[in-house]
C-alpha cells in the first residue's frame, strides 16, 4: 500500500514538473494567462468590496456576461462526448488517440463554468447554504439546484477518466477496464444532461416567453456539438504542430464532419425558431423583435446578433465545400474559428441578454457589460485557459513518453 | 426618472478602461465606510427554518445590536411574529380608480427600508412599480413606466404592479438554496441571511417583483423604520434580493400595508380570504376580476378589479 502511495507521489511531481517545463513560447504563453488572472483577481476584488453594481447588470437585466460565458461554457464542456463515443464505445483508434486531449479541455470548461457562476453570486461568502446537510439544497424543485449537480459530476468523471487512464500510461501498465469503462458509459449520458440541464434553467421559466420555448434545448446541444469540437479541432493543431503528439488526420477530418453536422442542424433549429416567433407575431415576439430588428429605437443587440449569424451561414459554407481542408493552419481553421465566435455570441447577446428585454412588465432597459464585468471575465478565460494548457502538456508528455515510470 | 428607472450603482461610476487599470494597479479599492465586517455569527447563521426557538431569539437579539450599531440608533426592534392559523392574506386593486399619484411607492419605500437611490439616478429600490395604460388595451408592452406629468391623464388608466404572493410562486421553485418561500398565511418572504445572490428568482418571476442590492444599501438614519420584522422590513445587506411583504410587520398585528393605508382613492383592498365577511371576500365574490398573466399559472394572492 505505501509502495503505491509513493509511486503516486512520484506520478504528480514528475507531472507537475513536466507541466512547466518548455519553449519560450509555451512559457510566454502561460505567462500571458497569469497576466489575464491577475487582472480578473484585482477586478473580483473589487466587485467583491463595492458589489455587483459595478458590473453593468440591473434589476432589469438582472444576469449579464458571467452567466453568459457560463452557458456558452457547459457547451464546450459538453462537447467531449462526441470523442468518447467513437473512441472508447466504438474503439476507433484514430479517435482515441485523442481523446484524452477532449476530456482535458472539458475539464478546463468546466471549471470555468463553476467560476462564472460564482463570479456572478452577490454572496459568494453564503456558498455554503449548498451544501447539505449544513445548507439546504432545493433539488429536485431548483434547476440551479440539478445544474450546480451535473456540472461538478461532470468535473468528477472527467478527472477520473484520463487521471487514471495517464497514471496507467505512466506505469506502463494496462488499464482496469472496470475501473474506468463504466464511468466512460456515465459520462456519455452526463455530458448531454449538463446542456440539458442548462437549458432547461432557461425554458423552465414560463414568465419568459422568449426562453420558454421547447426548441432550446435541442439548440443548445446542436449549438454545443458544433462549437465544441470546433474548439477542440483548435486545440489539436496547436497539439499537432508544436509536439511529438501522435495524431493522424482522420481524427481531425472527424471532428471537422461533426462540426460541420451540428452547425447545419443548429441553422435548422434557428430558422424553425425565426419562423415560429415573426410570421405568428404574437405579442411574445417582442424580445425576439428586439434581437433581430431592434424594439421602439433600442437595437444595441442588432448588429451582434446578425454578425453572428453571418458568421454561421459563411463558416459552414465553407466546410460545406471542403476547398479549405489541405490550405494553411490558418486558413483551413479559420471557419472554425468563426463558429466559435458566433455561436458565443449565440449564447450570450442571443439568448441571455435578449430574455431580459422588454422585462415581464413591457420596460425596455439595455445591457452593456461594465469594464470591470469584462476584466472579471477575462481573468477566468486566463484561469480555465491556464489549466487547459497545463493538462494538455501534462497528457501530451505522457502519451509521449516524455514523462514516465522509469524515466 | 428619464430612461426608466435603472439601478445605477450609487456609489460606482463607471469608469473609462483605462482608469480602471489604473485603480487596479493602485490598488485604489476601498471599502466603503459602512461596509459590513465580517462577523463570525452573521457567517455561521442557519437558515430560519433549521434555528430553534432560542436560536431565533439570540440572532434577533444580535441583529438588532447590529442594526443599532450600524445605524448609530437605540430603538431597532426585529421581531419574527408567526402567521396567524386561519389567516391566508390577498390583496385587491381597483383598477378604475387608481390615479397613478404613486404616494403607495414611497410610503412603501420610507415603511420598508428600501435602498435610498439618488433622484436623477432613479436607482431606488421600489417593490411597486404603477404602469401608466392606454384606455382599450391590458397590453403591458404599451404600458409608460416613467410618465411624469399631472396624474390621472386623459385616456389613461394606471395599473400598480407588486409582488402577487403567488401559491404556485416560480420565485420559490427557482431558488437553489430554499432561501425564498411561501409562509402559511400566504406571504412569500426572503431569508436575507440565507439569500447567495443569485438572481435566478428575479429571472423567474413575470411580475418584476424581485428586486436586488447591487450595492451596500444607502438608508439614511434619519429615515430608518425601525420597527422592523425578521422576513420583512428589517435593513438588508449588499448581494441579496428583497421584495415586497405585505408588510409583513404591520399584518402579522393587525394593521393593513402601509400602501393600502396611503392609498387616496381607496383604490387597495386587504384582508383575509378565509373570513366569508372580509372586504376581500366580498369583491372576489362579487367583482369582476383581472388576473394579470393567469395564464403563466402562478395563481397569485393579488387580483385586480373594475367598479
Amino acid at each position: 500500500m505505501a509502495a503505491t502511495y509513493v509511486s503516486y507521489f512520484g506520478f504528480v511531481i514528475k507531472s507537475v514538473r513536466g507541466m512547466f517545463t518548455g519553449g519560450p513560447r509555451y512559457y510566454a504563453w502561460l505567462s500571458f494567462l497569469v497576466l489575464l488572472m491577475a487582472a480578473g483577481a484585482a477586478a473580483y476584488y473589487r466587485q467583491a468590496v463595492l458589489g455587483l453594481g459595478v458590473t453593468g447588470m440591473t434589476d432589469q437585466v438582472s444576469w449579464g456576461l458571467y452567466i453568459a460565458n457560463f452557458t456558452f461554457l457547459v457547451g464546450v464542456a459538453a462537447a467531449a462526448v462526441m470523442m468518447v463515443i467513437p473512441g472508447y464505445l466504438y474503439h476507433d483508434k484514430a479517435v482515441k488517440g485523442g481523446v484524452l486531449l477532449g476530456e482535458m479541455v472539458a475539464i478546463g470548461a468546466i471549471l470555468m463554468c463553476l467560476l462564472f457562476v460564482m463570479a456572478d453570486l452577490g454572496r459568494p461568502d453564503r456558498m455554503w447554504h449548498m451544501i447539505p446537510p449544513f445548507g439546504k439544497f432545493n433539488f429536485p424543485v431548483s434547476m440551479l439546484a440539478w445544474d450546480v449537480l451535473v456540472l461538478n459530476g461532470y468535473l468528477l468523471l472527467n478527472l477520473h477518466v484520463p487521471g487514471y487512464l495517464l497514471y496507467k500510461r505512466y506505469r506502463g501498465e494496462e488499464p482496469a477496464k472496470w475501473l474506468y469503462l463504466p464511468f466512460v458509459y456515465i459520462s456519455i449520458v452526463w455530458a448531454i444532461s449538463i446542456h440539458t440541464v442548462t437549458a432547461f434553467l432557461y425554458t423552465g421559466l414560463a414568465g419568459r416567453p422568449f426562453w420558454n420555448a421547447a426548441i432550446l434545448a435541442p439548440r443548445f446541444i446542436a449549438s454545443a456539438f458544433c462549437a465544441g469540437p470546433a474548439f477542440i479541432v483548435l486545440v489539436l493543431e496547436i497539439v499537432r504542430g508544436w509536439t511529438r503528439f501522435p495524431m493522424g488526420d482522420r481524427l481531425i477530418t472527424f471532428l471537422r464532419q461533426v462540426v460541420l453536422i451540428a452547425g447545419l442542424i443548429n441553422i435548422f433549429l434557428l430558422i424553425s425558431e425565426i419562423f415560429t416567433e415573426f410570421y405568428a407575431a404574437s405579442a411574445h415576439v417582442a424580445s425576439a423583435r428586439y434581437l433581430f430588428f431592434g424594439l421602439h429605437g433600442h437595437d444595441a443587440l442588432v448588429p451582434w446578433i446578425w454578425t453572428s449569424i453571418s458568421l454561421n451561414v459563411l463558416a459552414l459554407l465553407a466546410l460545406v465545400s471542403r476547398r479549405f481542408e489541405q490550405r494553411g493552419l490558418v486558413v483551413r481553421n479559420l471557419p472554425l474559428a468563426m463558429l466559435i465566435v458566433a455561436i458565443w455570441i449565440e449564447k450570450g447577446m442571443g439568448l441571455v441578454f435578449p430574455g431580459f428585454i422588454p422585462t415581464p412588465l413591457g420596460e425596455i432597459v439595455e445591457y452593456l457589460p461594465s469594464a470591470n464585468e469584462v476584466v472579471v471575465s477575462a481573468g477566468i478565460w486566463g484561469l480555465g485557459l491556464f489549466v487547459m494548457t497545463v493538462l494538455i502538456k501534462h497528457a501530451v508528455d505522457i502519451e509521449t513518453g516524455a514523462v514516465a515510470k522509469n524515466n | 426618472m428619464s430612461g426608466g428607472s435603472r439601478i445605477r450603482p450609487g456609489d460606482v461610476k463607471r469608469r473609462g478602461f483605462l482608469k480602471l487599470l489604473t485603480a487596479l494597479t493602485a490598488g485604489a479599492v476601498t471599502a466603503p465606510a459602512d461596509a459590513e465586517a465580517f462577523d463570525l455569527d452573521a457567517f455561521l447563521q442557519k437558515h430560519f427554518h433549521q434555528m430553534s426557538d432560542d436560536e431565533k431569539r439570540r440572532t434577533l437579539q444580535r441583529l438588532e445590536q447590529d442594526y443599532n450599531d450600524k445605524y448609530e440608533r437605540d430603538d431597532f426592534t426585529v421581531v419574527a411574529d408567526g402567521p396567524t392559523p386561519g389567516v391566508k392574506f390577498a390583496y385587491a386593486l381597483n383598477l378604475s380608480k387608481c390615479i397613478g399619484c404613486r404616494r403607495c411607492v414611497h410610503a412603501c419605500v420610507q415603511e420598508n427600508n428600501q435602498h435610498r437611490g439618488r433622484e436623477e439616478r432613479g436607482d431606488q429600490v421600489e417593490y411597486i412599480r404603477v404602469l401608466e395604460m392606454e384606455k382599450g388595451s391590458l397590453d403591458l408592452e404599451k404600458a409608460v413606466h416613467d410618465y411624469d406629468h399631472e396624474v390621472p391623464a386623459e385616456d389613461k388608466y394606471y395599473m400598480p404592479v407588486q409582488c402577487h404572493h403567488c401559491n404556485a410562486a416560480p420565485c420559490v421553485k427557482a431558488c437553489p438554496v430554499e432561501a425564498t418561500w411561501q409562509e402559511p398565511d400566504g406571504i412569500v418572504v426572503v431569508d436575507y441571511n440565507w439569500c447567495i445572490g443569485c438572481r435566478y428568482c428575479a429571472a423567474a418571476c413575470p411580475y418584476w417583483a424581485r428586486k436586488f442590492n447591487w450595492i451596500e444599501p444607502r438608508l439614511p438614519a434619519d429615515e430608518i423604520n425601525p420597527d422592523t420584522h425578521y422576513l420583512g422590513n428589517r435593513p438588508r445587506y449588499k448581494g441579496v434580493m428583497e421584495k415586497c411583504t405585505f408588510c409583513i410587520n404591520r399584518v402579522r398585528k393587525g394593521l393593513n400595508p402601509a400602501c393600502h393605508d396611503i392609498c387616496p382613492t381607496g383604490s387597495r383592498k386587504f384582508g383575509n380570504l378565509l373570513d366569508k365577511d372580509s372586504v376581500i371576500r366580498r369583491i372576489i365574490d362579487h367583482k369582476r376580476i383581472y388576473i394579470l398573466k393567469e395564464e403563466v399559472g402562478t395563481d397569485p394572492s393579488f387580483y385586480y378589479f373594475f367598479d
